[in-house]
């Protein structure tokens, strides 16, 4: 997958998709990165703000690290990442490769639906690359 | 690799400061973090030991400003140099760009500086990357300590050990006062940018 150069139309429908599946049910904040750090896009709520920037290059950093510590111990990956905080939780996932999605969100959603809808969301944007390749 | 979004036509450019444990890759982007705050909009990020030694990497993310309708951002990244680290050294270099490797100039330091180059080498060919293709820069640091009588290798010799067979730009510079420290990162951005055009176009 040639992601290095993403289309208008291509970022649209992503964003699109995020918006949908993601912020609409109520997730704060969702990154899409790829394994060097950049930045492919960002949605949020509207209300929250981060430093996408930096967030994105400390998320490959430690998406990172933790697939490194798998291999070290015979794993080919582990699948969850999932940071557990008082107010704001950081859900990691795997999209192929070299692309990352990570959705931030508050108490209001449990790990479960946010997985599923993940998922869902991770399956489409797959199938929307394989539509224009 | 770069990251190119065409909607918002942002580029994203990853350059990682390289070299030998406390040669002073950290202290050139906090120089950077000091002198060009107004190209900075956020915090610099550092994760460290207690010591002060780059633990994981620095993160300094740099606006160039527009260059043909494109706003430039470039994404600063120093490695940690210990050599017990070179795992993590490996994880920084993923996708890179361009690189700064930055030498210690102190002559006790000669062997160390030819290691480490050597194994940026083997670190970027496996990720199928040539040292003699990525643009890259050399800095021979730490040229103030002359004036305190340390013995600092000639420039001759550094360029023997570094740079005979590389042939590229390299600055003698002072991360600590900041000597020649805008210089090699003009200097990066440039033959990075230079590079991605050609690959786009
Ligand atoms: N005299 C002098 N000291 C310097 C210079 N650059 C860095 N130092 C000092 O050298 C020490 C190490 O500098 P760092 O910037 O932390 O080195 P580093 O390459 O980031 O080291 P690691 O993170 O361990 O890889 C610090 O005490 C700096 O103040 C310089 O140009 N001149
Ligand atoms: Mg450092």
């Amino acid at each position: 997958m040639n992601y290095g150069v993403v289309s208008q139309e291509q970022l649209e429908k992503i964003d699109e998709l995020l918006t949908e599946k993601l912020i609409k049910i109520g997730v704060d904040c969702v990154i899409i990165i790829d394994m060097a750090g950049n930045i492919i896009t960002a949605k949020d709520n509207g209300t929250s703000k981060y430093d996408v920037y930096s967030f994105a290059a400390l998320a490959a950093g430690n998406f990172a690290t933790v697939d490194a510590m798998a291999k070290l111990v015979g794993e080919q990956e582990f699948s969850l990442l999932f940071h557990k905080g008082t107010d704001c939780n950081i859900h990691f996932s795997k999209i192929d490769d070299e692309l990352l999605l990570i959705s931030m969100f508050g108490k209001d959603i449990s790990l479960g639906f946010l997985r599923l809808n993940v998922v869902e969301t991770i399956e489409r944007i797959k199938r929307l690359w394989v539509r224009e390749q | 690799m770069s990251f190119i979004n065409l909607r918002e036509k942002i580029v994203q450019v990853k350059i990682v400061y390289y070299g030998p444990g406390r040669g002073g890759k950290t202290t050139n982007l906090e120089y950077i973090n000091r002198k060009f705050s107004k190209q900075i909009q956020s915090e610099m990020v550092s994760l460290k030991t207690h010591g002060d030694r780059t633990l994981f990497f620095d993160f300094l993310p740099f606006n160039m400003g527009q260059i043909k309708g494109y706003d430039l951002k470039i994404q600063l990244y120093t490695v940690p140099g210990q050599v017990k680290y070179n795992a993590t050294r490996k994880l920084v270099l993923k996708g890179v760009d361009g690189i700064v490797f930055v030498a210690d100039a102190q002559e006790h330091m000669r062997e160390k500086n030819i290691r480490s180059l050597n194994q940026l080498h083997e670190n970027l060919r496996d990720y199928k990357e040539s040292i003699f293709r990525i643009p890259l820069v050399l800095q021979y640091n730490k040229v103030d300590l002359r004036n305190q009588g340390i013995p600092i290798l000639p420039t001759a010799i550094l360029e023997k050990d570094l740079n005979s067979k590389l042939k590229v730009p390299a600055f003698e510079g002072s991360a600590l006062t900041g000597y020649n420290v805008p210089e090699t990162l003009k200097k990066i951005i440039s033959s990075t940018v230079i590079s991605i055009q050609k690959k786009l176009l």
